[in-house]
């Protein structure tokens, strides 16, 4: 890995991570007793980790000169290994943060552990440490493929790779300190917000760069999305986490958006995290790696133009649907309404692309497990945004507000969609990656798949159960025209589902270490070096149409 | 045509970036700048009152424990949730709340009207174990609130920083921020009266956790929790005069 660095280049990343690591002492040394002091630490230490790697290799022999003729692919598989690990961890909080609504005395008492608390680790491992990893690796890896050109810079895909582990890092720690701004899906405070800013601009520009060195003169439909990606979040992360911090020594800010500004802001970013990161960089991934897997080319190259401009205009208009019948003016809640339901239009016309880009290979879909993750996310996909733009009516979403049916439908969209179309891109890109002829073991791989499968249906049956229960018991009126029941009564109804959904969880958590280990064999094994056309264009004449490689 | 068009921008990677920008700026722009100038979007509350410094503290813990993700504070127009919770919130409500805590889930009922509703000592008690009072839930038990001091150095800071976004603090509510804290929990003493006057007659003075000598995070939560839906004053008519939608 550190081999393809010059000695240059190693000279210059140790002084990037010893620059790092000084504005980390000197957080440790200002925060005094406060969080503040300890993510110094924390950075101080994760740039160690770092350098010691760094230095270990630092005598290896320099790179040939012709690295330009090659792919840069280390990146993207430290990538995969980062976003696996995160896996386990947000996937393990998950069973446990279901644990505790099932048995609250599972917090063992500790302030940290407290269902509050872990809560945001769950969801900040699962989305950003699992799922962002996995964008970045992939998206890495894709654009090159797809513009038959090397990565741009050597150092700068580490940064963005590596500077964004660090964010994860300092949210899910922060969180278990309490260090949060509560806004969900974007709780880390203003310090880390900001190196958020610094990384993700990085980010863009390797993207970009890589993009305008292309030898191909379109840019391929995957790096629409993966652009739309990178680009939207930059815009939504500014302006949700725009914070006054109390000091420069404190972790503490207050959001500089009162009341119902803030809300809007919020669901403006949060409903727009669900479509640019849950959504936009996932249909990245699937428009590569589907045709790739099947063999085949996407069936519409019209339906994609469709469908990527109709995400791109109509999800920034419906975050108002998670305000219905609040302080919210009806105005807005209406627009929300209408744009969530215009939205399945161009949904729908992406899961179809791609269900029908898999017509004519069902054979392969029947016997080849990664294809069937892979198609398995697009039925998901088509689920969960057809029950997203139905919840987004307004009475339904009297029904389904504050209840467990959104968490059902979330998951329908998580581990349906977005973990399921990310295992089937890993399974199809780990061994190409590694040069092997297929995974370590298609065994293994089977049984993941039916795992997930089975985890995916228990978990959302049992949200929906609970959730329309609940909602129902709710409203129930008794014949005198008195509300039927307590609030503690429809609690006490969710204990079988929390139950249900609990053992749901751990079996897709059971899948998830299966296929890490999966992964991690497939790389280990020695490597047994096999005749390549997986260069850049300059080097291999060979030509195929989309998606290239 | 259309296509061709397409295959036009799909050359130039900067072209490409701008189309995104331009295609998803649109419904932010339109949906957020309006509610910044349009008068009806929160309502007039000229007897409004801003939370004491101790309030806010406990409101920090609030957001520090993630009980948002449990309890929402945001009782919508439907006649089955103000018949359960009480008049269904207004905008005004939240105007000085940085940031709003309206919540996305109820696994806990709203507490948007919990001010009130019961003894500090309910609070205590239930805070120190839930299921002592209510055996059935599956609500967190949070004993340390009570052990553990509450910090009072960044009040100061706080309020400040609340009033560079807009909220009314005057330079004496600041000065005094932590004193008022300390009052707030110490029923009788002197400075309590000097915390009425700058926070107006309403304000709760209670030795909340029960014990005066220390000022502990427990206080400051309760004191939040009681404040909640009473910073404002509704109009008894206006809520009778806005029927709130019924369920369909
Ligand atoms: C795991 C979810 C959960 C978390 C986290 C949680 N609560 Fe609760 N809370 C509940 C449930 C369930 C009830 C209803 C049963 C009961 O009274 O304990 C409840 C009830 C309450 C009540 C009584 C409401 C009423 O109208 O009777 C208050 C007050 C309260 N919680 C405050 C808090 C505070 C303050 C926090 C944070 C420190 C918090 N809760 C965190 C689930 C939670
Ligand atoms: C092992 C599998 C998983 C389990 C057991 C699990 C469990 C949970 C639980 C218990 C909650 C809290 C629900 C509540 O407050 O009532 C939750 C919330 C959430 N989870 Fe998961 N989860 C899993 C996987 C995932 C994955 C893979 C993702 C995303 C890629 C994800 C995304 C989310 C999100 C976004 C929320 C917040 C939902 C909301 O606020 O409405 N989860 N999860
Ligand atoms: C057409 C597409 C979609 C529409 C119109 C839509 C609509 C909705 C609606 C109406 C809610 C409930 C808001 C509330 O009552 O609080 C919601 C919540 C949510 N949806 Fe979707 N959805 C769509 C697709 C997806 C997909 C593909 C995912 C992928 C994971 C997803 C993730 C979420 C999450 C995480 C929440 C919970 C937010 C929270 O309360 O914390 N949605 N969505």
């Amino acid at each position: 890995m550190i081999a393809q660095l010059t000695l240059n280049e190693r000279t210059s990343a140790l002084g990037l991570l010893i620059l790092v690591a000084l504005t980390g002492a000197l957080m440790a040394v200002i925060g005094g007793d406060d969080p503040f002091a300890a993510h110094g630490v924390i950075i101080i230490l994760f740039c160690a980790v770092i350098a010691a790697f760094v230095i270990s290799g630092f005598d290896a022999p320099e790179p040939r000169i012709d690295r330009q003729d090659s792919y840069y692919d280390d990146p993207t598989k430290v990538g995969i290994g980062l976003s696996m690990a995160w896996a386990v961890f947000g996937m393990f909080m998950g069973v446990w943060v279901a644990a505790q609504l099932a048995w609250p005395d599972l917090a063992f008492d500790g302030a940290w552990s407290s269902f509050g608390r872990i809560r945001p680790t769950h969801t900040t491992g699962v989305i950003f440490g699992f799922g962002g990893n996995a964008l970045i690796a992939t998206s890495f890896h894709v654009v090159q493929r797809t513009s038959r050109v090397r990565l741009a810079g050597q150092i700068s895909p580490w940064f963005v790779l590596l500077g964004y582990n660090l964010f994860c890092l300092l949210a899910v720690t922060g969180y278990f300190m309490g260090v949060t701004q509560s806004k969900e899906y974007a709780e880390p405070e203003w310090y880390a917000d900001l190196w958020l800013v610094v990384v993700w601009v990085t980010y863009f520009v390797v993207f970009l760069r890589t993009l305008a060195r292309r030898r191909e003169p379109h840019i391929y439909v995957a790096n629409w999305y993966f652009m739309a990606f990178i680009v939207v979040v930059a815009i939504l992360h500014i302006v949700n986490n725009l914070a006054v911090p109390i000091s420069f020594t404190q972790s503490k800010s207050y959001t500089i958006w009162p009341g119902v500004q803030d809300a809007m802001v919020q669901w403006w970013y949060g409903h727009n995290a669900v479509a640019f990161f849950l959504t936009a960089g996932f249909l990245g991934m699937l428009y590569y790696y589907l045709p790739k897997r099947a063999e085949r080319p996407i069936f519409s190259y019209r339906l994609s133009i469709l469908s990527f401009w109709g995400i791109t205009f109509f999800y920034m208009w419906a975050g108002s649907h998670h305000l219905h019948y609040t302080a919210l003016p009806h105005w807005v809640q209406n627009l929300g309404m209408t744009f969530s339901v215009m939205l399945l239009v161009p949904s729908w016309a992406s899961a179809g692309n791609a269900l029908l880009t898999l017509n004519g290979a069902w054979d392969k879909v029947r016997d080849d497990a990664t294809l069937r993750f892979m198609m398995a996310a697009v039925v998901f996909y088509g689920l969960s945004t057809f029950e997203g733009s139905f919840m987004a009516i307004r009475p339904v979403n009297s029904l389904s507000h504050y209840t467990d049916w959104t968490v059902g439908h979330v998951h329908a969209g998580a581990l349906g969609w977005v973990a399921l179309i990310t295992f089937g891109s890993l399974y199809t890109l780990v061994p190409a990656l590694w040069k092997r002829p297929q995974m370590y073991s298609p065994a293994l791989v089977e049984a993941h798949f039916w795992l997930a499968i089975a985890g995916t249906l228990i978990y959302v049956f049992a949200m929906w159960n609970s959730g329309i229960i609940q909602g129902l018991m709710w409203r129930t009126y008794t014949e005198e025209g008195s509300l039927a029941y307590s609030f503690v009564d429809t609690l006490v109804a969710m204990y079988p589902y929390y139950i249900a959904r609990t053992v749901g969880g751990a079996l897709f958590l059971l899948g998830a270490i299966i296929g890490s280990y999966n992964i991690w064999m497939t790389a280990k094994r020695p490597f047994m070096p096999a005749a390549t056309d997986d260069v850049p264009q300059a080097l291999s004449p060979a030509h195929a149409r989309v998606p290239a490689e | 045509m259309r296509e061709f068009f397409h295959r036009k921008i799909e050359r130039t990677a900067i072209g490409f970036v701008l189309a995104i920008i331009a295609a998803a700026s649109v419904g932010g722009i339109v949906e957020i700048a309006p509610l910044f100038t349009i008068q009806e979007t929160v309502e007039h509350a000229p007897n409004m009152r801003l939370y004491t410094p101790l309030e806010l503290a406990g409101r920090n813990i609030y957001v520090r424990e993630g009980c948002y993700a449990c309890h929402s504070q945001m009782v919508r127009t439907l006649r089955d949730e103000v018949e359960r919770y009480g008049q269904y919130s207004l905008a005004v409500e939240s105007k000085y709340d940085h940031p709003m805590l309206w919540g996305s889930k109820r696994t806990g009922p709203d507490l948007a009207r919990i001010g009130g509703k019961y003894s500090d000592y309910w609070h205590v008690a239930h805070l120190h174990n839930p299921r002592e009072v209510t055996p059935e839930s599956n609500m967190p038990a949070y004993r340390f609130l009570s052990r553990t001091p509450l910090e009072t150095a960044t009040l100061q800071s706080d309020l400040n920083a609340m009033r560079s976004i807009g909220v009314p603090y005057t330079q004496e509510m600041i000065d005094h921020a932590v004193k008022d804290a300390e009052a707030q929990a110490t029923p009788d003493s002197e400075n309590a009266a000097n915390l009425l006057k700058r926070y107006g007659e309403k304000t709760q003075v209670s030795a909340f956790d029960g014990v005066t000598t220390q000022l502990t995070e427990m206080d400051a939560l309760v004191a939040y929790l009681q404040v909640l839906g009473r910073l404002v004053e509704l109009p008894a008519k206006q809520a009778a005069s806005q029927p709130s939608e019924r369920a369909p």
